[in-house]
């Protein structure tokens, strides 16, 4: 994020959410939304193909045809230009690239957009109105707005939007992404990426190389590596031969499960760390026990750039051994010797290469955490980025087109399906199917369908049906549902039984991100019986 | 700035100020059942009382403006007579359970009758029973002990928005109920367990934590929820070297991100810590089945294959996925190893996903 979860509370006048169900997701900074609405009467703008719950209190919401972000944002834009709503200062000293932008901004007027988004030209223009014309208007998206061919596009274009409206640098503004787990912030600040070490240093810049090389003592590869997506078409081809997988579940959250489950079985070798033994480790030639959180000690960084501390509160379970221990080990047995005392120490070395991560010490976060970047043990922290310049300097406005979303619906797969997230669960769900209170409340996936096309097919609510894709099928509970339009169904990831990845497309990512687009792809729904 | 005096002692306070503050700055220990910092003030409870010399009756503090020039008695006869009789009161509709009761030790109407030596209820006799089974796996309601400070109804209308409870019906017959008086589960409840954050009595407690501890036996050690990324602190209730429960840390100093606030997954989504399947011995796959081995096997086991595949087949024939639910310390140990040991920049996690 921008800026701060505090400040969707207090500070932001108007709050625009596109592509992230808050409430169910991110629970409680929906309910700091929720106050702000009720309390300070803050404005609310929801667009989501679902009718979420925070669009029940919406002034505007938006129900659009899942994959057509750009064309919704982009008329919205339309709008801020034709009826002069642009914050004319800020474009001036803060940005640039605004001519060669505005220009394509034309034709994407709400009435002409209407029939791609499916959204009413009205609501567009009253949407963009509130936005533009409030004293500070956040912008805060989830994985429904990245998760799609054009996911860096959509994200893009949310910047020229609060670009264009000044809502940038200051409190209650910005352009909030809210990260689904809990320390996805971190993985990518400590340089857990093919392309950077910590603090998105780049691995390809010669004088970040030789920092690092010094630092660690070997010769290092300038060469960028493989993203995750990548890695397992790699291992289906069968050029990656090993892979050493820490706490997490591919066989549960990749796209084309099927293909994921070749591709592990392609390897040669392949080792899974991890608290129990997921779908992932049984297909592991060695497992580790790792521990769960309450186990160890270190850090996190949450989604608003806040590192803080995670406490050990018991030992680890017989038998098991906390995660960076077990890396210490592997590393000293592959003779590269690896011994810390503690995760503080630790920590200190990655202050020492991690500018953005050096002002801030255990100590200092012993009671509350601290917003990076925090280049001294002086330095408050910075809960709002960019308030005097960007990262660039100027904030650059991009040309963006919209395009049509990867695989859409035809005559055999009529509807598009969407998969997300249930508030009761968690990812791959290895730790919340486990918990006895949220497996037993939500123990089956559910699949949305819209009474209309659920009438169309004889299907009830409750009935087990058929969801087939090009890449599989899977027999799920329907829910009959008219939070969704006719034409588009929804499910969750977490469940193994009904794993919607069997369902999703491997083939259509985003060319810069290389995320998948879990929220479109053409599907069929078949009665069972 | 006023000034009054309370208990004898002179204290300045700012105009505004409620008199339940100004005592508190005067280092009275004013009783209260319904108050609570960060909710909308209900007045209802009554256990606030102070006498104020020259007024007729007693001031409840927590919705009394302090004035200036007021001399104010915390623990008078009289206000100790009100408060006794208040706890009668309550305790003639409140279930005494103490011995099995999950708020034992940590329930503010038990510490009140305790400070006033109340022990039963003049006011005892047949009423209206109020607790019915709530088959959610979450929340237990048991309304027999409910006191009617309605905390529960603030924090899940203030807190969490969420509005799925409400006083009904009235006089003796009043009681914390869903609209139509059904179940949580089929109300706009989101079971974040705010209401047992709140509750000062046993009357809303977590039923994934029944039976596991008591909240004096349990040590709280503060940490960062697990689950999403909005980073919310919490306190891990262990004893015995188990984790048996899931409490708020109401201070906004130690909780800045969600002050004590929490979600289902955060609150009652923390036995997966104690199952029986965890891993407690690393495992070698060997003629197709994972059996169990030493550490020091899987780990020489792993080396020489890992080493192996590199000579053969180049380090970027290898690659690491790391993890967005481990630590930052060991996120930068994976990408340390897969870089400096493996000797390839393919390392990546799941932020797509």
């Amino acid at each position: 994020m921008t800026n701060t979860i505090g400040e969707l509370e207090n500070d932001a006048k108007a709050i625009f959410i596109i592509g992230t169900n808050t409430t169910e997701n991110h629970p409680v900074i929906g309910y700091k939304i929720k106050q702000n609405v009720r309390r300070n009467g803050a404005k609310l703008i929801v667009a989501d193909p679902r009718r979420i719950e925070l669009a029940e209190m919406a002034d505007v919401y938006m129900q659009f045809v899942p994959g057509t972000d750009v064309a919704l944002m982009n008329s919205m834009m339309n709008v801020i230009l034709n009826e002069d709503l642009l914050d004319k200062e800020f474009i001036a000293n803060r940005t640039e690239g605004f001519e060669d932008f505005k220009a394509i901004l034309e034709k994407y007027t709400p009435e002409a957009m209407e029939k791609v988004t499916g959204v009413p030209a009205e609501d567009v223009r009253k949407a963009a109105r509130i936005y533009a014309e409030s004293e500070a208007a956040a912008i805060c998206y989830a994985m429904g707005l990245t998760q799609h061919s054009t996911g860096t596009d959509n994200v893009k274009t949310a910047c020229n939007l609060a670009l264009m409206t000044g809502n940038l640098g200051r409190p209650g503004t910005g352009v909030n992404p809210l990260r689904g787990q809990n320390n996805v912030q971190g993985a990518c600040d400590m340089g857990g990426l093919p392309n950077v070490y910590t603090a998105y240093q780049n691995v390809t810049v010669e004088a970040n190389q030789e920092k690092f090389e010094k630092a660690w003592g070997v010769k290092l590869s300038n060469k960028v590596g493989l993203t995750l997506t990548e890695a397992i078409g790699k291992a289906h081809h069968g050029e990656l031969k090993a892979l050493y997988v820490l706490g997490e579940n591919p066989m549960m959250s990749d796209p084309d499960l099927q293909h994921v489950e070749e591709a592990l079985e392609n390897l040669e070798f392949l080792v899974v760390q991890d608290i129990f033994l997921t779908e992932t480790a049984q297909k592991a030639d060695v497992v580790f026990p790792g521990v769960t959180f309450a186990e160890k000690d270190g850090t996190f960084s949450n989604t608003e750039r806040r590192v803080q501390r995670v406490r050990r509160a018991i030992n680890p379970i017989e038998g098991a051994r906390c995660d960076w221990q077990i890396i210490c080990d592997l590393s000293t047995s592959m003779g590269y010797a690896m011994s810390y005392d503690s995760p503080e120490e630790i920590f200190e070395e990655i202050r020492s290469l991690t500018p953005s991560y050096a002002g801030i010490t255990y100590d200092r976060i012993d009671v509350t955490g601290i917003h990076w970047p925090c280049p001294t043990v002086e330095h408050p922290g910075t809960p709002i980025l960019h308030r005097e310049k960007f990262n660039r300097g100027l904030g650059l406005f991009h040309v963006v087109e919209y395009k049509e979303a990867a695989e859409l619906p035809d005559e055999e797969y009529p509807l598009i399906l969407s998969t997300g997230r249930s508030l009761f669960h968690y990812h791959t769900g290895t730790m919340t199917r486990r918990s006895s209170g949220l497996d037993a409340h939500k123990p089956h996936n559910e699949l949305e369908i819209n009474p209309i096309d659920a009438e169309k097919l004889n299907i009830m609510d409750n009935e087990m049906v058929k969801v087939v894709t090009r890449r599989g099928s899977i027999d799920i509970k329907a829910k009959i549902s008219d939070i969704l339009e006719p034409g588009v169904i929804f499910t969750t990831f977490h469940f193994a039984e009904a794993a919607a990845n069997r369902l999703t497309n491997a083939d259509s990512l985003d060319p810069v991100a290389k995320i998948p687009e879990y929220k479109v792809c053409a599907a069929r729904v078949e009665k069972i019986s | 700035m006023i000034s009054l005096t309370i208990d004898g002692k002179e204290v300045q306070v700012p105009k505004g100020t409620m008199l339940l503050e100004a005592c508190r700055i005067a280092g009275a220990d004013i009783p209260t059942l319904c108050y609570d910092p960060d909710l909308k003030l209900a007045g209802s409870c009554r256990m606030c009382v102070v006498e104020a010399k020259g007024r007729r009756n007693l001031l409840a503090t927590c919705v009394t403006p302090a004035e200036n020039g007021m001399e104010i008695h915390t623990e008078s006869s009289d206000v100790i007579e009100a408060r006794k009789i208040i706890l009668e009161l309550l305790l003639s509709r409140h279930k005494l359970e103490c011995h099995t009761c999950e708020s034992d030790g940590d329930c503010k109407l038990q510490d009140y009758c305790y400070r006033y030596g109340v022990a039963d209820s003049r006011f005892d006799g047949e009423g209206p029973h109020f607790t019915k089974p709530d088959p959610n796996p979450f929340i237990m309601r048991d309304y027999d002990k409910c006191i009617m400070c309605t905390r529960c109804v603030r924090a899940c209308d203030e807190i969490t928005g969420a509005l799925a409870i409400n006083i009904k019906d009235r006089g003796h017959h009043a009681k914390i109920s869903t609209a139509f008086d059904g179940n949580l589960a089929d109300s706009t409840c989101v079971f974040c367990g705010q209401c047992i954050m709140v509750c000062p009595v046993g009357a809303l407690t977590s039923k994934v934590s029944a039976g596991k501890g008591k909240p004096y036996q349990t040590e709280k050690v503060v940490t960062t929820c697990t689950y999403c990324g909005t980073g919310c602190t919490l306190a891990l209730n262990v004893k015995g070297d188990k984790v048996v429960g899931v409490t708020s840390v109401r201070d906004i100093e130690k909780s800045p991100v969600n002050n004590g606030a929490l979600c289902v997954k955060g609150r009652f989504g923390w036995d997966f810590i104690n199952s029986d399947e965890r891993l407690t011995t690393p495992l070698i796959r060997e003629n197709g089945e994972l059996r169990q081995a030493s550490w020091d096997e899987a780990l020489d086991y792993t080396a020489s294959r890992l080493k192996g595949i590199k000579e053969k087949h180049g380090a970027d024939s290898i690659a690491m996925f790391t993890s967005a639910r481990v630590t930052n310390e060991e996120n930068y140990l994976a990408q340390k190893f897969t870089r400096a040991v493996l000797g390839t920049n393919n390392v990546d996690h799941c932020a797509r996903l």
